[in-house]
């Protein structure tokens, strides 16, 4: 080429007639695609479908705990579905929920790329998620596992449940969760729009790098450790089984070095949503940019350095105990600088109040409960007494459905009518927001106090005087279900009537807000050129949606 | 959507990428990572090695004498020759010289089933003395209450490489198919040169499960 790229303003086309939901309507077009929003669209289906399955489950769960002793389900289905309960929703729903749904439509669009840097392999780890699951669907459907997610040996070589096929579909689903990592790390690295330098990168982006470096690290030790435990069930190989004079406390050491970083995989894109809401609805440049962006990769390395305070009672050495413990505190700095960071950058903004912020907000409060009551976990006499108790429980419900939950529930809302081009029912939006912290506290507050007072976790059965606390637990449930549902009716409504929306609905700024809603099959007919950071609010708009010709004519790229 | 296989010098370049060097780099950097998961993966089994040799020492070397140092010997510089002729079937694509890839190609099959031979042979004779991992082990030759422990590490540790192996033969006799239909040139080698990264990296496991297994004693 002799002469010089242009570079001019490339302003989203408002209602386009074709886009990537509509340009080919097969469904072999749908099934065989290696379009990141479609894959990620995908996805979405799934999680929400098994996070439907797990929440269900819950519900069960907690209607038995309304009597003290058997109310309708005798003890050994409880078992299988406080397991189930927990294995669908950790490796099911919130593992792939924000990274391989929300993370796959978004990425590349946030760095002005085509699509992902392994579109095909994208495609491979879906399919691969989707034969995990159906090996866990299988699970289920043979009688289930009373093991507890965390599939702990001894019990887990000898039970009679189906382990073998439940772990071998979470065995499989770990490499569509590598997979999906390497993916965003290269494209991270390598798929930039011209302009993008590191430090221009949305903070949503810093936040998936982050994870996707925990699930390149970890997950494969999961992956060892469960095929270990397979052979240890099948060929009785003696690592873990005592009984063959292996060690069970070194499958503890083994499950968690991954299962305590993927606690990160679950909370960090939370972290990322979270950024880009405060900053969009208050209007104002993030405050402490780095600071949030190196909090993030520093949550992905301290996260790797503390597994062994999941072990504080299993019998590892004292000094162990007491440097996890140590150790552990520290993750309290990374995330303390991000609560501060976002009030900080909600401070004299001009805050707008729709749904997703509001989510945001109710992240803010229920995460720093959910923080705060894991560094008292975290401290070795405390812990003690609060071991295996409701109190650990309600702490990580705080942490993952109070933090991820709420925050992939504020993501869906912030993005929705960027891929689905519809709007929603913002007045039911906001009353649903509050039914779930209303009901989220309801069922999980109690649970701290029940915990301290020495009510066990995962018991089927439980002493008289902790009957009221479980019930108001329970009625908790049910207002949450209540939530939900009305979430699903209005987004259904919205799918079916609702109102086209604009291409900048929240008037924010960073590359996916400046294409059109649905974005175009490609994302753009140009290669989009990155002036500002993502959070300049004090730039026109104008310098944000820059770009050079592409070199194709658009008639061929419509022809795809 | 884009495919590799089409004639015209340009047509490897999938449609989401700028150029060709930015698709070599990704593929490149894609292929690093997945061997930071292989070496992950592995990393378990070294642990469990770890753990089990420093709880028992004496039971490592005793054990070790089982195992046939000349035949892991034989492996070991099979391994290394293969990764030798790996590294020069990349340099034939890279110069455009396809007959000489095939041929390099074509040998580093045939090390790697000469390796699973003497795996073969290695594993049948433990087999024929009672040497199986776990419960099924029976021999009586080691006098140590968890010498099935050792053996459980050793097959669970070189059956993984073996299998790695497995997936190496399928994967460069796909690459010999690819060479003879012509997909590789000096501007398009990436798949040869991102399956030789693969190879050395089990290699490179090989050349340490030697000396750990075999040579403590």
């Amino acid at each position: 080429m002799a002469t010089l790229p242009v570079l001019k303003e490339y302003p989203a086309q408002e209602h386009p007639e074709t886009h990537f939901l509509n340009h080919d309507k097969s469904l072999k077009s749908w099934l065989l695609t290696v379009d990141h929003k479609r894959i990620g669209l995908m996805y979405l289906a799934s999680v929400i479908f098994f996070f439907f399955v797990g929440g269900v489950l819950a519900l069960a769960l907690r209607l038995e705990l309304w009597e003290p002793a058997r109310n309708f389900m005798d003890a050994d289905t409880y078992n299988r579905i406080f397991t189930l309960h927990g294995a669908v929703m950790i490796f099911l729903f919130i593992i792939p929920s924000i990274p391989a749904a929300l993370g796959n439509i978004f990425l590349p669009v946030m760095l002005g790329a085509k699509d992902v840097a392994f579109p095909r392999l994208n495609l491979a780890s879906f399919y691969i998620y989707v034969g995990g699951a159906l090996f866990t669907l299988y699970s289920m459907a043979h009688g289930g596992i009373d093991t507890g997610w965390t599939f702990y040996t001894p019990y887990s070589t000898t039970s009679g449940s189906a382990v073998i096929s439940m772990t071998f579909g979470v065995f499989v689903m770990g490499f569509s969760s590598i997979l999906t990592g390497m993916n965003f790390i290269v494209t991270i690295h390598k798929m930039r729009a011209p302009g993008l330098v590191w430090g221009k990168l949305p903070l949503f982006i810093w936040s998936l790098y982050a994870t996707a470096i925990i699930q390149v690290l970890a997950t494969p030790v999961l992956a060892i450790t469960l095929l270990l435990l397979i052979m240890e069930r099948t060929l009785g190989i003696g690592i873990f089984d005592p009984a063959l004079g292996g060690d069970p406390v070194l499958y503890q050491h083994f499950f968690w070095f991954y299962s305590h970083p993927a606690v990160y995989i679950m909370i960090v894109p939370a972290f990322g949503i979270i950024s880009e809401l405060i900053a969009t609805f208050s209007r104002k440049t993030i405050f402490g940019y780095w600071a949030i962006a190196f909090s993030s990769l520093a949550i992905a390395f301290i996260g790797f350095l503390v597994w062994g305070h999941h072990m504080f009672t299993s019998g590892q050495s004292e000094l162990s105990t007491v440097v996890f413990s140590f150790l552990t505190f520290f993750v309290g700095l990374p995330t303390g600088i991000k609560i501060l960071n976002w009030v900080a950058t909600m401070y004299k903004g001009s805050i707008w109040m729709q749904s997703p912020m509001l989510y945001a907000i109710m992240f803010l409060f229920l995460f720093t409960i959910g923080g705060l009551t894991g560094i008292m976990l975290g401290a070795l006499s405390v812990n003690i007494h609060l071991h295996d108790t409701y109190y650990v429980v309600a702490h990580f419900h705080y942490v993952m459905m109070g933090g991820t939950v709420f925050a992939f529930l504020g993501g869906l809302h912030f993005w929705w009518p960027k891929f689905t081009g519809k709007m929603f029912n913002e007045l039911q939006a906001k009353i649903a927001a509050v039914i779930l912290f209303i009901g989220f506290n309801m069922t999980f507050l109690p649970q701290f106090v029940m915990g301290s007072q020495g009510m066990p976790r995962r018991y089927y059965g439980y002493i008289e005087q902790f009957q009221t606390l479980h019930q108001y637990s329970t009625v908790g449930s049910w207002v949450l279900g209540v939530g939900f549902l009305l979430i699903f009716w209005y987004l259904v409504q919205s799918l079916r009537k609702g109102e086209a929306a604009p291409s900048n609905p929240w008037g924010g700024r960073s590359l996916e807000w400046m294409i059109s809603s649905p974005m175009p099959p490609h994302n753009f007919d140009y290669i989009p050129v990155v002036k500002h950071g993502p959070y300049d609010y004090h730039q026109p708009i104008a310098e944000f949606r820059l770009g050079i010709d592409d070199g194709h004519s658009h008639t061929e790229t419509k022809a795809h | 959507m884009s495919h590799t296989d089409a004639t015209h010098s340009n047509s490897h370049l999938q449609h989401h990428f700028v150029d060709s060097d930015q698709q070599f780099d990704s593929a490149k950097l894609g292929m690093w990572l997945f061997l930071v998961t292989e070496i992950l993966f592995f990393g378990g089994l070294f642990v469990a090695y770890i753990v089990y040799r420093a709880w028992n020492p004496e039971l490592f070397t005793m054990a070790a004498t089982q195992l046939d140092t000349v035949m892991g010997g034989i492996n070991t510089l099979v391994l290394i020759g293969s990764s030798l002729t790996m590294a020069l079937a990349i340099r034939a694509a890279q110069t455009d010289n396809p007959s000489a890839s095939i041929k390099y190609l074509a040998s580093t099959v045939a090390l790697a089933f000469v390796f699973m031979v003497i795996k073969y042979f290695e594993y049948t004779h433990k087999f024929e003395l009672g040497i199986y991992p776990g419960e099924a082990y029976s021999f009586t030759g080691i006098d140590h209450p968890k010498a099935h422990i050792f053996f459980s590490i050793y097959y669970m540790m070189t059956g993984l490489h073996g299998i790695h192996v497995i997936i190496g033969i399928g994967i460069i006799t796909w690459l010999i198919i690819k060479t003879r239909n012509g997909a590789f040139n000096s501007s398009y080698y990436t798949p040869v040169e991102i399956t030789g990264l693969y190879w050395h990296l089990v290699d490179i496991i090989w050349i340490f499960l030697f000396p750990l297994l075999y040579l403590i004693d």
